[in-house]
């Protein structure tokens, strides 16, 4: 493999500095001799470094869907937007809930090679809130799932969720709760607020995601376990997490770049590209989760990357799909919503790739130490362009994005030493594809 | 005006004009032969992925007044029933020459969508998208009231109706399930462009999240609303059995009696206050026999002017304005 050498980028936002890479991991640039053949330099002037970024919540919908997106098309997307880590949810065809599966999915990952992936396990059987599924032989699989979701459906069972809790301390795994009370969100359309009494479009109400996490972190808090919250949409769920990290109680917390982003109000053009689970919320929503990005009551950023085939989203509203593809425009965007806070570069690599890492425990992301597994995303953050969802290399094309002005540009992903994307394009996959499960 | 989708974004003139062009309309039904040769070798195609016999015939008889050909197109028993998607149904439609789509969807938001998307490039009318709007019930409902209130007959042909009003300053009550009714949220959003004082009377658990933002008088009590206002009318609203199972409220009974146009409540309006319901009515829940049928009820006259409202939504989308100032 080629040796690297990235000159004079500023490196998470705190100067300009040298990365030097060798064998998959980063070393010292002394090491590195410029004039050498086997060493490409790299000019990154102007450009930001930051540790290869993390998503704890993709869809990459193999196996099952794939006239949605493969394991392949979701990587290379991934790999576009920055991330050399993510996270597969478990509601493909079959359901991610045996090893075989998880095992399947974490080697076509390995095959793509654009970007490391890493199945989660779903909850209960066939994500029908029933019956554990064999979280232990996930966990001892060849993927070794350290966390588990229902994502789209809410291990509503309170009785269920706590059982789960309790039993992935087993391998200290983590539950990540999609929070949404069934039974007050039945036919729901889009957020319950002024807008849907408007549009007599049935309502989520906020509460619905509320009284979940409410539960969830006393029953964490309880059995003394792990819980992620998925997505969190409401100012009312942030209130929640802060009172219960003030506890002590140990619970992470995600939020999607369009929930920081894009407000109910867009669903008046019953545009189905606005249709997404959990619902677009209210500017009053969209503060609270930027000011708790910023203070780091939210821990990380997860995509929530959606991908549907056109025909689940040109239809009437309310016969839509709900979801949105965004890995490719997560981090232009966060750069965007976080503008006017005090949140930096390293903020952004906190929220997008070290804090994902640890809570999952994918130890080869998160870091430019030296010594550290060469993952980085050089980003060029004054380049502005409007999004195209036309040019993504997922193949949804419902990005909400699209036409919006953004300054920052993903220019190259380096993964476990391989440059998967270079100067803005995809390249050629890790030639032997690359996971932290081999350390 | 390119498509009547909802009554939020009419203005004042623009409803008062087509309530203006239906005082027109009326006169054709006086004729011997009952049709005007404006829509003469235009096609308007009813587009009913919902059941409704009442509001398609309706459509229907103002297309044919206007001399219009009408495609029926109903979604029981054609290929929507067997999976087809929106966008095929609309573009096999539009291959075949429409001029103008009135849409009825249990879904809210169809109509616009199919205004929108550039799937078809035709007039859209609205006739009822899920519990969203159906824009021309209200404009029946306000021509209606526009008559009675200002004295004139209900419905018929009038020489000199009253053109050019509004509904300044008249009190209207609208009573019953507010949160699953399309024609509640259209009379709220034009009842007030025409600056009437609009009052909703219903349980709170049939009354959206967020009405408190709706420029209306919100009563849970009707007998303390009926009490306390001088309603120039009172509208019921149809209540479905289902909401019942739904724990909106206990049973029909208790509805009934709070919440119910009983011969009592009838009997202590003021004089003056006319009755209303869109149909189809559920006599003894939300409304009494007596209350039904007692000279002072508007129902059929809301029925009647349905139609000439309707045609002056077709004439209007289908002529141009120009046309309609001759």
């Amino acid at each position: 493999m080629t040796d690297y050498l990235i000159r004079g980028a500023d490196v998470l936002g705190r100067g300009a500095a040298d990365i030097a890479i060798r064998n998959s991991t980063i070393v010292d640039p002394e090491l590195l001799d410029p004039t050498s053949s086997d060493v490409e330099v790299i000019d990154a002037g102007g450009l930001v470094a930051l540790p290869g970024l993390v998503d704890m919540h993709t869809h990459l919908r193999e196996p099952g869907k794939e006239d949605a997106e493969t394991i392949l098309t979701g990587s290379r997307s991934a790999a576009a937007g920055g991330f050399t880590c993510v996270h597969a949810m478990a509601n493909t065809a079959p359901v991610a809930d045996t090893a075989g599966v998880v095992e399947q999915v974490h080697r076509l990952g390995r095959t793509a090679g654009f970007t490391e992936v890493v199945p989660i396990g779903a909850v209960t059987i066939g994500l029908a809130g029933e019956q554990l599924a064999e979280l232990g032989a996930m966990a001892r699989s060849a993927a070794r799932v350290r966390m588990f979701s229902d994502d789209g459906i809410c291990v509503s069972d309170p009785l269920l969720m706590r059982r789960a809790l309790e039993y992935v301390k087993t391998f200290d795994g983590v539950i990540a709760q999609h929070a949404q009370e069934p039974r007050l969100t039945e036919g729901a359309q889009m957020n319950e607020g002024v807008v849907s009494a408007e549009l007599g479009l049935p309502g989520w109400p906020a509460v619905a995601e509320e009284s979940i996490i409410a539960r969830d972190v006393l029953l964490a808090e309880h059995v003394g376990s792990r819980l992620h919250v998925c997505h969190v949409s409401t100012a009312g769920s942030v209130d929640l997490i802060r009172w219960a990290k003030s506890r002590g109680i140990n619970v992470t917390a995600e939020v999607t770049p369009h929930h920081l982003m894009l407000t109910d109000e867009l669903v008046r053009t019953f545009d189905p590209v606005y249709k997404v689970n959990p619902p677009l919320r209210t500017d009053a929503d969209i503060s609270a989760l930027r000011e708790a990005l910023a203070d780091g009551t939210i821990d990380v950023v997860g995509t929530d990357h959606a991908p549907h085939t056109a025909e689940h989203k040109c239809s009437e509203w309310t016969a839509a799909a709900m979801g949105m593809v965004g890995m490719e425009t997560a981090l232009p965007i966060v750069v965007e919503a976080m503008r006017d806070y005090d949140f930096d570069f390293g903020d952004l690599a906190r929220v997008m790739s070290s804090s994902p890492a640890r809570i999952t425990g994918a130890s080869g992301h998160g870091s430019l130490e030296v010594g550290a597994s060469a993952n980085i995303v050089l980003i060029d953050p004054n380049s502005a362009h409007s999004i195209v969802p036309d040019d993504h290399a997922t193949k949804g094309r419902n990005n909400p994005f699209a036409g919006l002005e953004v300054k920052t540009t993903i220019t190259d992903t380096f993964f476990y030493g391989h440059r998967v994307l270079a100067g803005g394009e995809l390249s050629t996959p890790h030639p032997a594809g690359a996971s932290w499960t081999d350390q | 005006m390119k498509h009547l989708l909802d009554t939020v974004s009419l203005s004042r003139d623009e409803a008062i004009s087509i309530l203006d062009i239906a005082e027109e309309m009326t006169q054709v039904s006086e004729r011997e032969v009952k049709k005007l040769p404006v829509l003469r070798g235009r096609t308007v195609v009813n587009l009913f992925f919902e059941d409704s016999t009442r509001t398609r015939l309706s459509f229907e008889a103002a297309a044919k007044r206007l001399s219009a050909d009408v495609l029926n197109f109903s979604a029981k028993g054609s290929s929507v029933s067997k999976g087809e998607s929106l966008q095929d149904t609309i573009q096999t439609i539009s291959a075949m020459g429409a001029d103008a789509l009135v849409v009825r969807h249990s879904g809210a938001g169809t109509p616009h969508r199919l205004a929108h998307t550039g799937w078809i490039d035709v007039p859209v009318v609205n006739a009822g998208d899920g519990t969203h709007e159906h824009p021309t019930q209200a404009l029946l409902d306000a021509f209606t009231l526009r008559r009675a209130l200002g004295g004139f007959p209900a419905s018929g042909a009038v020489k000199d109706g009253p053109r050019g009003r509004g509904l300044d300053g008249a009190k209207v009550a609208i009573v019953g399930d507010i949160l699953h009714s399309r024609v509640a949220r259209s009379n709220v959003h034009l009842l007030s462009r025409l600056a009437a004082e609009v009052h909703l009377v219903a349980p709170p658990t049939l009354l959206p999240w967020g009405v408190e933002t709706w420029p209306v008088t919100l009563h849970y009590d009707l007998d303390e609303a009926l009490r306390s206002e001088d309603f120039a009318a009172v509208m019921m609203l149809r209540v479905q059995h289902e909401r019942m199972h739904e724990s909106f409220f206990p049973n029909e009974r208790e509805y009934a009696r709070l919440w119910g146009l009983s011969a009592a409540r009838l009997a202590g309006l003021p004089e003056e206050t006319f009755i209303m319901h869109p149909g189809p009515m559920n006599r003894g829940f939300e409304i009494s026999a007596a209350a039904a049928d007692s000279p002072r009820a508007l129902v059929l006259d809301q029925v009647e002017n349905g139609v000439s409202v309707r045609m002056a939504v077709l004439y209007r989308l289908l002529t141009g304005r120009e046309e309609t100032n001759d």
